[in-house]
């Protein structure tokens, strides 16, 4: 065990923990946040995406010594059910979801995507979410709510 | 924004809280449930003893009114991210006459929800939606409140009106009286009233219309509590560790080999389960990856090269669901015959979350939070793992990742109760990705070969369906733990398979599987009960044991049976050189199919002609266009699809473009939330058509993540989907949920012949077999 330095929407934490552990370990137990999840362990489904410099990665896959001291953000980090962030109302407007356990994975890679690229092509949308999974198929909302958001954001 | 449901009966305040001091913080609980003063306090811990389910009968067993009027709703049906959660506090927030916001739904805990059985096949809408359960309880507590109110206000209840609450005297609006006055905080007593008069869907303000899911604020924002978010004090977590193989045992166990870990690992042996609990899940994980097993060899896997054929060489259970005694004369006596034999693989639900469960369970009770489809039934069986009765196991449902079936949601749940209750701690538990693939209950394999006898005019005079399906397990009901792996692991055996051949006659008229096509009339004592014309008509099942575990997956039967039974109605119809819409509309008879058929083509601009297309190209990309129709059990909902797809002829690779698919569920409750069902069900039919299925080598399943089981992923080129929504408020409300997917597969299939003028007989429809199947052509 070693002590382990995160910050993880905008708070710092120490934890005691094996360097080896996943990231997805120490948010969803450790600190016990319900936005990233374990969906495979393997980095194939994206239900565990969180944002690290601006990329969407696996934290399921990612030791927590490999990211100390850098800026994590959870899905709860961008936006309260209150207050929620343009990207999550375009969601709720589209009524993207059905079981909602995949929301990590789409949401947070293509808010990294439209960070990135204020006017992504579909192409480019596609392409940034062909490792991610939604078994309940609401893909044509997910990618109505996208397109909202990225018109938001090119505004 | 609405409070999320069951935010009293979250695991939230339990875990702020320790279990003694629970008693005296946990006053802020029971606002809005003063009804159960004293009851929902002690949900911390084991209730007391529970052993029957609420009377269906009772009014008090599905509404309570508190002294502020709010209302509570019980519903014995779960919400599986389908919506069905919305549409059942639309239903008592309609014909109760309050806000929606009002209602707070409770479903599946069997503490105080009524025993529904499953939440499954289609059977939510049906069951809380016409006249019994849920919504004849909110009409029976309406008349009930009028009547009291009629008695207070000293006017019939004729000039009365009801709106948010309160009900007045419609003349004089200062003669009024509240909900929350006249029952507030006591019960009904009174039982559900047949005759009570449910609410003119033309009357309907909140029903049948597009409310927006108030959970999705929540789950959006990262906020919701899944089963998987489940945290109790002093919860520990535990790992399975399964089989290497298929039938292994175990022969020893190393417990030394994982003593030095951290975490203060426990060892859990029982027969042939094997877990590890530990005070941290990466311990647990960590543990039972360095555990050493040793097992026995297993009982070995048939070939998965000829399994399809070798089906026919089984020791059998047969089962006739049609057998009008002429169809092998017809057979023998027609113009032409045509004949046909089509696969359907295993497939997985693939849940994208892999399955969890918490486990509380002690001396005097046990306290389970899982995502089972069943409560009242898992308290049975949990209550046999644990060797208690099961008046003292508590099954409380949280939401799971989407399971569409019978994912791995109760065999985990055997798993965490069999870690607590070794440890005498609370215990999570989360399978992993590869034990989640590798031992759920595939949705089962079907080998289906179909034959009609046609006359001179072309026409279906007789229909042959003949199928070999294994099966292995089930849900396990109120029978057998042993249905699913767990139960199996701890010695529990599985539903016996009893061979039995010949079939005997058959029974009453049952068309829940669709094994009978559309086409056929379904004559049985004496009066045609299917939605077809053709009289002469045999439908034989042929069930065999399985190699691998199976049970329900999203349309289970009714999705392979359809899958054959359209996809050969549109060979027939090309070879006789006839539209395939006009085709099927000659051999139906049911108005309400005849009008998907109808609509779907035209919202879809169907060009009447023979299929292939007579233009399409023989190389480079081709497009088509297929059609498929359902009348999903018969009688619980129809649908029809056009779906238009381009083939790659070099690659073999498909992109469905646009689909346009019409349903008729009765009186529509939420368009919104039945939209996003039919787009959903679309896509994951072309999904399972494309890539999905289980594979094995001669000891175990290999399909066990997302590289060797193919899924769509989010990534791709989405096509067009269009609904087109029939609604018939005068007809009984039917399942919604599994009419898209049932259908696609056909509808796929169709169009790429159309496109291509290949037919694909064995699903999934992957770029190497269209390739193989595209060399074959002249």
């Amino acid at each position: 065990m070693s002590t382990i330095h995160l910050k993880v929407n905008g708070e710092s934490h120490t934890l005691d923990l094996d360097p080896a552990t996943p990231l997805l370990y120490a948010l969803s137990d450790d600190l016990a946040l319900r936005g990233p999840k374990f969906g495979c362990g393997l980095g194939q489904c994206g239900a565990c995406t969180v944002i690290v410099k601006g990329q969407a990665i696996r934290s399921c896959i990612t030791p927590v010594s490999t990211v100390q001291n850098t800026e994590i953000t959870t899905l709860e980090g961008i936006g309260t059910p209150e207050r929620p962030h343009p990207i999550q109302q375009a969601f709720i407007d589209e009524g993207a979801a059905q079981c909602g356990f995949c929301m990590s994975g789409v949401m947070l890679t293509a808010k990294a995507l439209v960070d990135k690229v204020p006017h992504p092509s579909e192409q480019l949308i596609e392409q940034s979410l062909a490792g991610v999974l939604c078994r309940c198929f609401t893909h044509a909302r997910m990618m109505a709510a996208i397109r909202r958001y990225a018109a938001g954001v090119a505004k | 924004m609405r409070a999320p449901m069951n935010k009293a009966f979250t695991g939230d305040a339990r875990a702020a809280l320790s279990r003694r001091g629970f008693l005296k913080a946990s006053g802020a609980l029971v606002v809005g449930f003063s009804i159960f003063d004293g009851v929902e306090v002690a949900q911390a811990q084991f209730p007391g003893p529970v052993a029957l389910s609420p009377s269906l009968a009772q009014l008090d067993s599905w509404i309570a009114i508190a002294a502020d009027g709010s209302i509570t709703a019980y519903s014995g049906k779960e919400e599986l991210g389908q919506g069905i959660s919305t549409a059942q506090t639309q239903l008592v927030a309609e014909e109760l006459s309050v806000p929606f916001s009002k209602v707070n739904l409770i479903y599946c805990d069997t503490a105080y929800t009524p025993d529904q059985a499953y939440t499954s096949g289609s059977q939510s809408h049906p069951a809380n939606f016409n006249k019994s359960n849920l919504g004849q309880a909110a009409a029976t507590a309406r008349e009930a409140l009028f009547r009291m109110a009629s008695e207070k206000l000293g006017a019939p209840v004729t000039a009365l009106d009801a709106a948010d609450g309160v009900i007045a005297v419609r003349a004089d609006r200062s003669k009024r009286v509240t909900y929350g006055e006249l029952v507030g905080g006591k019960k009904f007593q009174l039982a559900l009233d047949p005759k009570a008069k449910r609410k003119d869907p033309s009357e309907w303000k909140i029903l049948g219309t597009p409310v927006k899911r108030p959970d999705l604020p929540d789950i959006m924002t990262g906020r919701f509590e899944f089963v998987h978010n489940v945290r109790v004090p002093e919860m520990l977590h535990g790992r399975v560790v399964r089989p290497p193989a298929v039938g292994a045992r175990v022969l020893s166990v190393d417990e030394a080999s994982v003593r030095d870990l951290p975490g203060n690992v426990k060892v859990v042996v029982k027969k042939d389960f094997v877990g590890v609990v530990a005070a941290k899940p990466w311990q647990a994980v960590q543990a039972a990856a360095k555990l050493k097993v040793e097992w026995s060899a297993g009982t070995g896997l048939p070939k998965q090269a000829g399994f399809a054929e070798q089906l026919r060489q089984q020791p059998v259970r047969d089962q006739f669901l049609l057998d009008s005694g002429d169809v092998d004369q017809q057979l023998k006596s027609a113009a032409s015959v045509m004949k046909a034999t089509y696969f359907h693989p295993y497939q997985m639900h693939g849940s994208v979350g892999s399955s969890c469960a918490v486990a509380d369970v002690r001396s005097d009770g046990a306290t389970l939070w899982c995502s089972t489809q069943a409560v009242w039934y898992q308290k049975t069986t949990c209550a046999m793992v644990l060797g208690m009765k099961p008046e003292n196991v508590r099954v409380i449902f949280r939401r799971g990742s989407g399971c569409y079936g019978l994912n791995g949601a109760d065999t985990v749940t055997y798993d965490a109760a069999v870690l607590s209750q070794a440890v005498g701690k609370p215990v999570r538990v989360q399978l992993s990705r590869k034990d989640e693939m590798a031992w759920e209950n595939y949705g089962n394999a079907y080998l289906m070969d179909e034959r009609v006898a046609l006359d001179a005019g072309g026409n279906i005079v007789a229909w042959d369906h003949e199928v070999w399906t294994p099966n292995l397990g089930n849900r396990p009901g109120t029978g057998t733990p042993g249905n699913v792996i767990t139960g199996k692991l701890l010695g529990f055996s599985p539903d016996a398979f009893t061979p039995r051949s010949p079939a005997p006659p058959p029974g009453n008229f049952n068309n829940n599987s669709n094994g009978m096509p559309s086409y056929v009339a379904g004559r049985i004592g004496g009066v045609n009960r299917n939605t077809g014309t053709v009289a002469s008509e045999r439908v034989l099942v042929h069930t065999v044991a399985s190699p691998l575990w199976t049970g329900p997956l999203r349309s289970p039967a009714r999705l392979q049976n359809t899958f054959a039974h359209e996809s050969f109605l549109d060979e027939i119809a090309a070879k006789l050189k006839a539209d395939p819409v006009e085709y099927r509309l000659r051999h139906l008879s049911n108005p309400r199919l005849r009008d998907m058929v109808q609509e779907t083509a035209k919202a879809a601009k169907w060009d009447a002609r023979p299929s292939p297309n007579p233009k399409r190209k023989p190389t480079g990309v081709a497009s088509g266009r297929g059609m498929a129709c359902v009348a999903y059990e018969r009688d619980n909902g129809y649908a029809a699809m056009v779906l238009e797809v381009e083939v790659n002829q070099d690659t073999g690779k498909i992109a469905v473009r646009r689909i346009v698919v019409s349903n008729d569920c009765g009186p529509i409750s939420n368009p919104d939330g039945l939209r996003n069902q039919l787009e959903g069900g679309a896509l994951q039919g072309i999904s399972r058509a494309l890539g999905e299925e289980v594979t094995w080598d001669d000891r175990k399943v290999t399909s066990v993540d997302w590289r060797s089981y193919h899924s769509l992923t989010v990534g791709i080129e989405v096509p067009t989907i269009e609904c087109v929504l029939v609604n018939r408020p005068e007809e009984e409300a039917t399942g919604a949920g599994e009419t898209s997917i049932t259908i696609a597969a056909a509808a796929l299939g169709n169009a790429i012949f159309d496109a291509t003028g290949v037919r694909l007989r064995q699903i999934p429809f992957t770029p190497e077999r269209i390739k193989a199947a595209l060399a074959t052509r002249a």
